[in-house]
């Protein structure tokens, strides 16, 4: 992925499931590299799947979606997905949980071992590497499953709703965890939530769906300088933009007919 | 007292109650012209010591039946399994000949099966193996085909091989499934060698198993040696399902929730 071309470019991009209606249609959105898009809307309005079509798990139904200049595949070795739940391995420790991607693709045990303890430290997990999934909280778990995605060294992060299921304050820290790794690490995020706030404090920019079917409705830049810190929160900077962004989703929630 | 001592007090306080209620059972509510057919716990006990290498060799014979029948049931369904669970379509074919198999009644099968095979051992295995079959069969492919959606998507998107998508990860998260069908299967192993035994077994050159002597002492109306029959028919069971219980202790207990300690 060169520096100029942009990492994901969506050109009217549809999605339809069998015979049903289309879920997503004109589809239109560009990523720059290290850019921070944060995808928000009603449940249902086809997040998941617009997810999905840039890991190249589904297909398009129509435009144009290039990742890295070339059409989405899911073998593609510089993308990571996370998942809203853990999804981790329950038979395998932390460690070896981390690792199991690298070991499917054949990574050397000693490079696996590196970049294991590198993704451990930097979700600071290190002294839970021998513990089992039951036995952590459900933060801890979503850390193991950030820091697997983080060994893959990845240029384009998919991130479905990854802290939904947690407490608030669970939640804004996970969120200064994974904006400090961002420091550290290059890479493109695309990033699903139902929360404005925390979209607000991650993103450089926010785009707002509709759904039936799912479209883009607005697309609002985030212009609060990095590194964003728990000040950042205090902000009027960032409470206009939250302010803002929440009308613009509650009239987005209001105009969409909902699906029974 | 301690929870620890309690959990194993209650159980033998439980069991002495039992034997007493059978003895007051005996002899203050059957009549003494009846009593035979109750017999006291400690006859039972001496009927067992009397017709010991009889039933320790009925039990070895029951045992071996039991435990290759089972031992061929599990191997067999859980390859079945892995071919069922590769899609809808090939169990909507298979499932309603697997029924077929489980519905017919040993009693219609043991029959033929002595005409095709003759009576003995592999009649017996070949009962058994049919009655562990299908619970084994159901669990392992159901197991099989619940894997995590999104897992599988991981595993996709990492590169897996077929092979590795099934060995690393449909099978592991298919053990718990597969020790439900495995602790049903091992409390149906030892009954289905006895039934077997008693219609399809060998009686010949003490070959015989534990339906076998069922059958023998029932005709000559030996009470108590039924009765300890039945009793070492019922550890027999035990220590088959005590076995599964102990396999299914080790390959889940590390992270299987069922096995979560509580705090107390
Ligand atoms: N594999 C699928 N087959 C059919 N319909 C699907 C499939 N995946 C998602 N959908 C439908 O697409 C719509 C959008 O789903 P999703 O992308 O999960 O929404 P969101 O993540 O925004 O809540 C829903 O109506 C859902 O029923
Ligand atoms: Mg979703």
């Amino acid at each position: 992925m060169s520096a100029s071309s942009p990492v994901v470019e969506f050109t009217d991009v549809a999605k339809r499931f069998g015979d049903a209606p289309p879920v997503l249609s004109g589809i239109t959105l560009c990523a720059q590299s290290n850019e921070f898009i944060s995808l928000i809307g009603p449940s249902g309005c086809g997040k998941s799947t617009l997810l999905r079509l840039i890991a190249g798990l589904s297909p398009v139904s129509g435009g144009k979606l290039l990742v890295g200049g070339r059409p989405p595949a899911q073998e593609a070795s510089d993308l990571a997905f996370v998942f809203q739940e853990p999804t981790l391995l329950p038979w395998l420790t932390v460690r070896r949980n981390i690792e199991v991607m690298l070991r499917l693709r054949h990574t050397p045990a000693d490079r696996r071992r590196a970049l294991a303890d590198e993704a451990l430290s930097l979700v600071r997990l290190t002294s839970l590497a021998t513990h089992y999934p039951r036995q952590l909280s459900g933060g801890q778990k979503m850390r193991v499953s950030i820091a697997r995605a983080l060994t893959l060294e990845p240029k384009l992060l998919l991130l479905d709703e990854p802290f939904g299921a947690l407490d608030e304050m669970t939640r804004d820290h996970l969120n200064e965890e994974l904006l400090a790794i961002r420091e550290r690490q290059r890479w493109t995020a695309f990033f699903v939530t139902h929360s404005v706030a925390e979209a607000v404090f991650l993103s450089t920019r926010i785009a707002v769906l509709a759904a039936n079917p799912g479209h883009i409705v607005h697309e609002v830049p985030v212009d609060l300088p990095y590194p964003r810190t728990p000040e950042t929160r205090l902000s009027p900077a960032y409470q206009t933009l939250v302010a803002k962004v929440s009308l613009l989703l509650r009239s987005v929630e209001v105009s969409t007919p909902h699906a029974a | 007292m301690s929870r620890r001592a309690l959990s194993f007090l209650l159980p033998v306080l439980a069991g002495a109650f039992f034997i007493g209620l059978w003895y007051v059972v005996r002899l203050q509510v059957i009549a003494a012209d009846q009593r035979f057919l109750l017999p006291a716990p400690d006859a039972i006990l001496r009927a067992m010591g009397e017709r010991a290498p009889m039933l320790w060799s009925a039990t070895l014979n029951t045992a071996t039946g039991a435990l290759l029948g089972f031992g061929g049931a599990v191997a067999l369904s859980f390859t079945l399994a892995l071919g069922l669970s590769l899609s809808p379509l090939v169990r909507a074919s298979f499932y309603p000949y697997l029924m077929v198999l489980q519905l017919t009644p040993v009693i219609v099968l043991a029959p033929i099966l002595i005409l095709w095979v003759g009576p003995g051992l592999k009649s017996v295995v070949i009962i058994t193996f049919l009655i562990c079959f299908f619970p084994l069969v159901v669990n392992t492919t159901q197991g099989l085909i619940s894997t995590d959606r999104n897992l599988v998507d991981l595993f996709r998107m990492s590169r897996a091989s077929r092979l590795q998508e099934i060995f690393l990860l449909r099978v592991p998260s298919a053990l718990p499934y597969f020790f439900t069908g495995l602790r049903i299967a091992a409390t149906l192993a030892p009954i289905g060698a006895i039934v077997g035994d008693a219609y399809a077994g060998n009686s010949g050159g003490g070959q015989g198993g534990l339906g076998f002597l069922t059958i023998i002492f029932s005709a000559q109306f030996q009470l108590p040696a039924l009765f300890a029959t039945a009793a070492v028919s019922c550890l027999l069971g035990f220590v088959f399902a005590g076995a599964v219980v102990g396999l299914s202790w080790l390959a889940l207990r590390q992270w299987h929730d069922s096995y979560q300690r509580k705090d107390l």
